[in-house]
């Protein structure tokens, strides 16, 4: 969407928020999650709001609906919508307004509709509540929503249930569920942060086709500042319960004001591709003249698939044929969507998966069959880093002890020896000495998983693998993270294999790329080159579907 | 669906003989025999002749090996055939048979109180707006499963049938004997399900899917009925075979307070004179009901919950 084009008149405020605050009760106390946040939503009009995790930019959207999780409670302020004052309305007049005039399209599809009602029910039940159709009209709107909302054989799948459908298609669902009244305000919070970047940018063109057709407003909240730059007209920018920034989105983008604004747009991954101005690397270097630290030969794994009543028994081609090799001191990443076979080619490098066919060389031996005291060794040599850092430490080890346990576990040094050898780690990751004795439970996301990056280093293996590693982490941390992996790869020459489903990211750490379709390698290539010359239709197709393409 | 049936009900038949021998062996273990416990005059006060106590052993069949024994009593009871009661000398079967429309009379009338009952007070402790009200109910589910089920009947009998005189004290004479039993029964029945269904709504009411609802615009009823009781009703209905299990302990307990007939008090008596036959049909009769609501759980949860179906299809094609 292009700047709007100007109204002769300034149209009337459809929201207006001003002074509004919010808290939780906890505990150990009051926390205040808005404090003073003034914006204003005008009709027709798509309102960013952006901000990391904590920032305060969910708990202002849910106030307006009065849908604030747990404890959460309306301190101060008024919100302002259709001549009321929706923080000072009783729970019965603000149940008249959700729906019908401001409808919601939640974060993760995949959990936020009734996993025992049917789809085409759940989308009825708006118009049933509001009164806007009968018993027997429902379900035939119903239907009609769903089309509406871009689904494809929409009779056939209001009778199915969520676990049927994708994740896309689930989101789908709840935008018929958000559109089925025609709101004059949509509030979408996150809507695609769970959904893969194609099917993002769908979602998203259709969420903005459908408000447009109806000329209603929409406040977006997001923490990717390159969807906030593709999609709105103006841009608020959130940081610790307040508003730091607020104007139209050239304005923001361009001339960023406040301090917290500019480290958001050098730290979003996804305008940083849109202006080339990835930072320097180290060459593949002379490593590429040795021979390839792990080379996969034709590999391909098969999984059965859950039988059918009746059909006979099916499997799904998770890796067909993949082929590539990395060099030592290489970051070679594998994106593609969920599904793609990226995750089961990297376990099938570890040898954590068995693979079905297929060919793994690692430092020139081969390890397609290796057990026992063969696959110790390359375990010590190869590992892993998860993509979720809140999962992936024992929350009852002490960090010392969760970076030492790979040492002990191959009985490397002594005691001391392990304790000296986690503190040079955890100061190579930049944290304090401190941690050392601190609990995983104590630390943030960015810190558990420079925990995890410490602890894949401690045996100074050859290759590590990063499974989706900074997807977790809000963007400033994300950055953060990729920088520290970069230096560590700098200072020990260590190999990654990246996977990730983020091309934005992934420009910006690998050298060489292959990107994955369906269980296949369908381009490979130097990073540069692959991302200014895509050969294969899906690789534009991915590429295109960065958001912040438009901005640039 | 037939396979999976098929597989159901061998595990069923396995159930009910491991029950059988597991229970055979430790009656086996037992000091003495039925026969020696009449001899003692346990019975019918009268001594008995030596002889005829050789007569009697080998009529029960106690002189042959423990092996011989187990197979013969096992066939039989394949047969339906459960063998004759020492203390009557009637058959098993048909002591249980004049036994069980009391107990289950009992039974059906506890579970009956101990949904409606538990359901209301953890539907009710979830919904209510109140902060005290809710936290004196949902202390009332730990209160009801701590307690001991002969004290409740006791102090119910106390107040009700002695003080008040409104209901009688025991007797399975008319409807109005039925209550305090029942009340009894379900009390513990009834809590155990509150706590789980609470549980479980609490847990189903911060679920996304419930903040869709009510960004419909569904009023609080509806969101509490239609969508998280709906949800959180699936943990519970799990528990049904583990609850009508409790009742039928519950009721041996219950029976005997009350006076009643039933199931539970032929087993206390069995128990008490040795009445081996007795006893091995009353663990089978057991075992049975346990297996039968467990597999009828299993049978019902696909109609009540559409994922189900696909886990059950992946089971089996990796196990």
């Amino acid at each position: 969407m292009s700047m709007p084009s100007g109204p002769a008149a300034m149209p009337e405020n459809l929201l207006e928020i001003s002074d509004l605050a919010v808290s939780y009760r906890s505990r150990s106390g009051v926390v205040r999650a808005v404090d003073g946040v003034d914006l204003t939503v005008r009709a027709g009009e798509i309102v960013a709001v952006v901000g990391e995790s904590g920032s305060g930019k969910s708990t202002t959207a849910h106030a307006v609906i009065g849908l604030l999780p747990g404890s959460g409670q309306i301190d101060a302020g008024r919100i302002r919508f259709g001549g009321r004052d929706l923080a000072g309305v009783s729970e019965r007049e603000l149940r008249l307004v959700r729906g019908a005039q401001i409808g919601l399209i939640p974060q993760d599809p995949t959990v936020s509709l009734n996993p025992v009602q049917r789809i085409g029910d759940q989308v009825a039940e708006v118009l049933r509540v509001h009164g806007l159709a009968d018993r027997r009209s429902a379900p035939l709107d119903a239907v009609d929503l769903l089309e509406q909302a871009g689904l494809p054989d929409p009779a056939v799948r209001a009778r199915q249930y969520p676990h049927e459908l994708s994740g896309g298609m689930r989101q789908r669902v709840l935008i018929a569920v958000a559109i089925a009244a025609k709101p004059k305000l949509i509030i979408a919070d996150e809507p695609t942060s769970a959904l893969d970047v194609t099917v993002q940018r769908l979602i998203l063109d259709h969420i903005q086709s459908l408000t447009e057709a109806h000329d209603t407003a929409v406040l977006l909240v997001t923490h990717d500042l390159g969807i906030a730059a593709d999609r709105a007209q103006r841009i608020v920018v959130m940081s610790r319960g307040r508003v730091v920034e607020a104007g139209p989105a050239r304005q923001i983008l361009d001339q960023p004001s406040h301090p917290y604004t500019r480290q958001l747009l050098r730290s979003a991954p996804s305008l940083a591709v849109a202006r080339p101005t990835a930072p320097p690397r180290p060459a593949p270097g002379r490593a590429a003249a040795d021979r390839p630290l792990v080379t996969v030969e034709n590999l391909a794994k098969e999984f059965p698939l859950p039988r059918v009543a009746g059909a006979a028994a099916r499997s799904v081609r998770a890796v067909h044929d993949v082929s590539f090799s990395i060099n030592r001191g290489e970051t070679f990443a594998l994106v593609g969507e969920s599904g793609s076979g990226k995750s089961t080619t990297a376990r099938l490098v570890l040898r954590l998966v068995e693979p079905d066919a297929g060919r793994i060389v690692f430092d020139g031996k081969e390890i397609t069959r290796a057990r026992g005291e063969e696959l110790r060794r390359l375990r010590r040599r190869a590992q892993l880093i998860y993509q979720n850092p809140y999962a992936s430490l024992d929350p009852r080890f002490s960090i010392g002890e969760v970076i030492t346990e790979p040492l002990r576990v191959f009985r490397v040094g002594d005691r001391a020896s392990r304790r000296a050898r986690a503190r040079e780690l955890v100061e190579r990751v930049a944290l304090p000495a401190s941690v050392l004795d601190r609990r995983p439970a104590e630390l943030s996301g960015g810190q558990r998983q420079r925990v995890a990056i410490a602890r894949a280093l401690a045996l100074s293996p050859d290759l590590v693998v990063c499974d989706e590693p900074v997807s977790a982490l809000d963007v400033s941390v994300q950055a953060q993270v990729l920088e520290l992996l970069a230096e560590l790869q700098a200072a020990t020459g260590v190999a990654y294999l990246f996977i990730s489903h983020d091309l934005a990211v992934v420009r910006q750490i690998a050298h060489r790329v292959a990107v994955m379709q369906a269980g296949r390698i369908v381009e490979i290539g130097a990073t540069g080159e692959l991302f200014d010359r895509p050969n294969h239709a899906y690789t534009r197709d991915l590429l295109a579907a960065i958001p912040g393409g438009r901005y640039a | 669906m037939r396979r999976y049936l098929a597989g159901r009900l061998g595990q069923a038949v396995a159930v009910l003989w491991a029950a059988y021998t597991v229970s055979f062996l430790v009656l086996d273990l037992l000091p003495g025999d039925p026969v020696s416990a009449m001899a003692a005059g346990g019975l019918d006060q009268a001594a008995i002749e030596p002889a005829q106590i050789e007569a009697l052993r080998r009529e029960y069949g106690f002189d042959q090996p423990i092996l011989v024994q187990y197979l013969n009593y096992l066939g039989r009871a394949v047969r339906g055939d459960f063998g004759n009661s020492v203390a009557t000398g009637r058959p098993v079967t048909s002591t249980l048979a004049d036994a069980l429309p009391y107990t289950l009379q009992l039974t059906a009338a506890a579970l009956v109180l101990a949904v409606v009952l538990g359901g209301a007070v953890a539907l009710y402790a979830t919904y209510t707006a109140h902060r005290w009200l809710r936290q004196l109910l949902m202390s009332l589910p730990s209160l009801g499963v701590s307690l001991p089920t002969f004290w409740i009947g006791l102090m119910l009998v106390q107040l009700l049938s002695f003080r008040l005189r409104l209901l009688p004290a025991f007797g399975n004479e008319g409807a109005a004997s039925l209550i305090l039993p029942a009340v009894t029964l379900a009390v513990p029945t009834g809590a155990m399900l509150a706590q789980l269904l609470a549980k479980s709504l609490l847990t189903t009411l911060d679920e996304p899917y419930v903040q869709t609802a009510r960004a419909k615009g569904a009023g609080r009823t509806r969101v509490h009925l239609r969508h998280a009781l709906r949800n959180a009703a699936l943990p519970a209905f799990t528990m049904a075979g583990i609850l009508v299990g409790n009742l039928m302990a519950g009721s041996v307990v219950v029976e005997t307070v009350f006076s009643r007939n039933g199931v539970g008090r032929e087993t206390v008596s069995a128990v008490t004179v040795q009445d081996i036959p007795v006893v091995q049909g009353v663990i089978v009769f057991g075992a049975s009901t346990f297996v039968l609501a467990n597999l009828a759980v299993d049978l019902i949860y696909p109609l009540l919950d559409p994922r189900i179906v696909v886990a059950a299809a992946q089971q089996r094609s990796t196990g």
